[in-house]
């Protein structure tokens, strides 16, 4: 190792976690035998420090509930996927999906009120407005059209943009550098870069809502004073950036795998009021997080029977935990939008489980209902085999989804 | 059924109002949970367990 070696965010490979899918629905086929046969197993990270990786859902719930295991990363003394072992900086200021305790949940209940299950609801009509209107310009559009650019991202991203108070008309600059932190492939410069460039845009933001405030989360939190502006910096660029590419990819694969399973699509055309089930499902199913969140272990404690030390790296994969036959009744390899609920994993657990996660199911439901509604004969225009998939993505999902109809 | 909830733990993340609305709410102010009904009524029981399953923070404690 010197300081020559090439600087890439290193791919996760099999030393740590499965990768190699046979299906663009299905996790890598590799979880399968690890929750039989290793359901906690060690792991070396590209920093060649060893680790755990665990599968099961119980385990991964554990893992993420236990204040044990921490978000923050300071306990290790090194970046287990920086390539050379760079020692771990603090949290970015407002970056508090990386922090624990008191920090996390003085900035956390500070945005809680504002994404409560009722005020959600009542954006529904909002939400569905701004769909009715994508799918107007899309019967209007010539076909074939791409379905993630002219209806799965723009939904999502209006929404938060709006919900934030950030100009929609700003999208370009902020999807580009939401796009280069996500890639696998960014060398660590340009995820920093556009790291910077995003929050020095939300800082610009807050400064300008201080002098004019309007009725958003920006001015919320100007004007409610407990954060500095760095901290509402940080905070406005996590919420911009979990708030489109994650909802935009589940309303984009979540298409592509209905129309993978049509049996499915016409259980939904015949009985309305599965939809909130089929959301879950495919939540479920889906999974986009594709890699394990990670944990660095607090002090060190024995989990099932395996003793960890302090400072240790542990990964705890959803999308695996997602497919236990022991939580899901019947095949949980099958999607089923009949299924009966059983807590998932797709939006975390734990103290960090998603905080926009009411959104997202008002948004999914919204915008598959009413595209199939639409759209009765909605189809891929290109052979499944033929649309880009996200596996360079932490993020997954799809490059574009060509579709007509 | 009894219902007890820990307020410190609540991380305000909705799921026991969509699994049990007519038992648990959120307020306004920060999204915390609030307890409508400590003693919910029998057709409320598997709700309320589907609660305090989904809650990612643990927050609620079903006594039987």
């Amino acid at each position: 190792m010197t300081d020559t070696q090439p600087t890439t965010r290193p791919r996760p490979d099999t030393r740590t976690q499965p990768t190699q899918r046979t299906c663009p629905f299905s996790p890598p086929e590799g979880y399968r035998t690890l929750r039989e046969e290793a359901p906690i197993t060690p792991v070396t990270f590209p920093d060649g420090t060893d680790g755990w990786l665990v599968s099961r859902h119980a385990d991964v719930r554990t893992v993420l509930a236990d204040q044990r295991f921490g978000a923050n990363r300071r306990p290790a003394r090194t970046d287990a996927f920086a390539p050379t072992g760079t020692p771990v900086p603090p949290p970015p200021p407002g970056m508090f999906i990386m922090m624990d305790g008191p920090e996390h949940t003085r900035i956390r209940r500070l945005l809680t009120g504002q994404f409560t299950v009722r005020r959600m609801r009542q954006l529904a009509p909002a939400v569905e407005r701004i769909v009715a209107e994508h799918l107007d310009a899309m019967a209007s559009a010539e076909q074939p059209v791409d379905l993630l650019r002219d209806f799965a991202l723009p939904i999502p991203s209006l929404v938060i943009c709006e919900l934030l108070g950030v100009p929609y008309a700003d999208r370009a600059d902020f999807q580009r550098n939401s796009g280069n932190m996500l890639r696998l492939d960014a060398s660590q410069e340009q995820v920093q870069q556009a790291h910077l460039a995003m929050n020095q845009h939300i800082h610009e933001l807050v400064q300008a809502k201080r002098a004019h405030p309007t009725d958003d989360i920006l001015s919320g939190l100007v004007q409610d004073g407990r954060l500095s502006d760095e901290e509402m910096a940080g905070v406005g660029a996590l919420l911009l950036l979990a708030g489109h590419e994650t909802t935009a990819n589940m309303i984009a694969l979540g298409t592509m795998c209905l129309l993978h399973h049509p049996d499915q699509l016409a259980a939904l055309r015949a009985d309305a009021s599965l939809w909130d089930n089929a959301v879950e499902e495919l939540l479920r199913y889906l999974t986009i997080i594709q890699f394990g969140l990670r944990r660095v272990v607090r002090e060190d404690l024995e989990l099932d029977g395996h003793r960890i030390e302090a400072g240790t790296t542990v990964l705890a994969s959803l999308t695996s935990g997602n497919r236990d036959a022991d939580q899901f009744t019947g095949d949980p390899d099958q999607l089923d939008v009949q299924r009966p609920y059983s807590p998932h994993l797709a939006f975390g657990h734990g103290a960090h489980q998603c905080i926009g996660q009411q959104l997202a199911r008002v948004e999914m439901k919204a915008a598959l209902s009413a595209l199939f509604d639409r759209f009765p004969s909605l189809r891929l225009a290109v052979p499944a085999k033929e649309v880009p998939m996200r596996d360079d993505m932490l993020i997954y999902g799809v490059h574009a989804l060509p579709v007509t109809w | 059924m009894k219902v007890i909830i820990d307020e410190d733990k609540c991380v305000g993340a909705g799921q026991c109002v969509l699994a049990a609305d007519q038992v648990f709410d959120q307020r306004e102010d920060d999204g915390i949970v609030v307890l409508l009904d400590a003693l919910p009524p029998e057709e409320q029981h598997s709700a309320v367990e589907d609660a305090a399953a989904r809650c990612p923070a643990l927050a609620i404690e079903v006594l039987k």
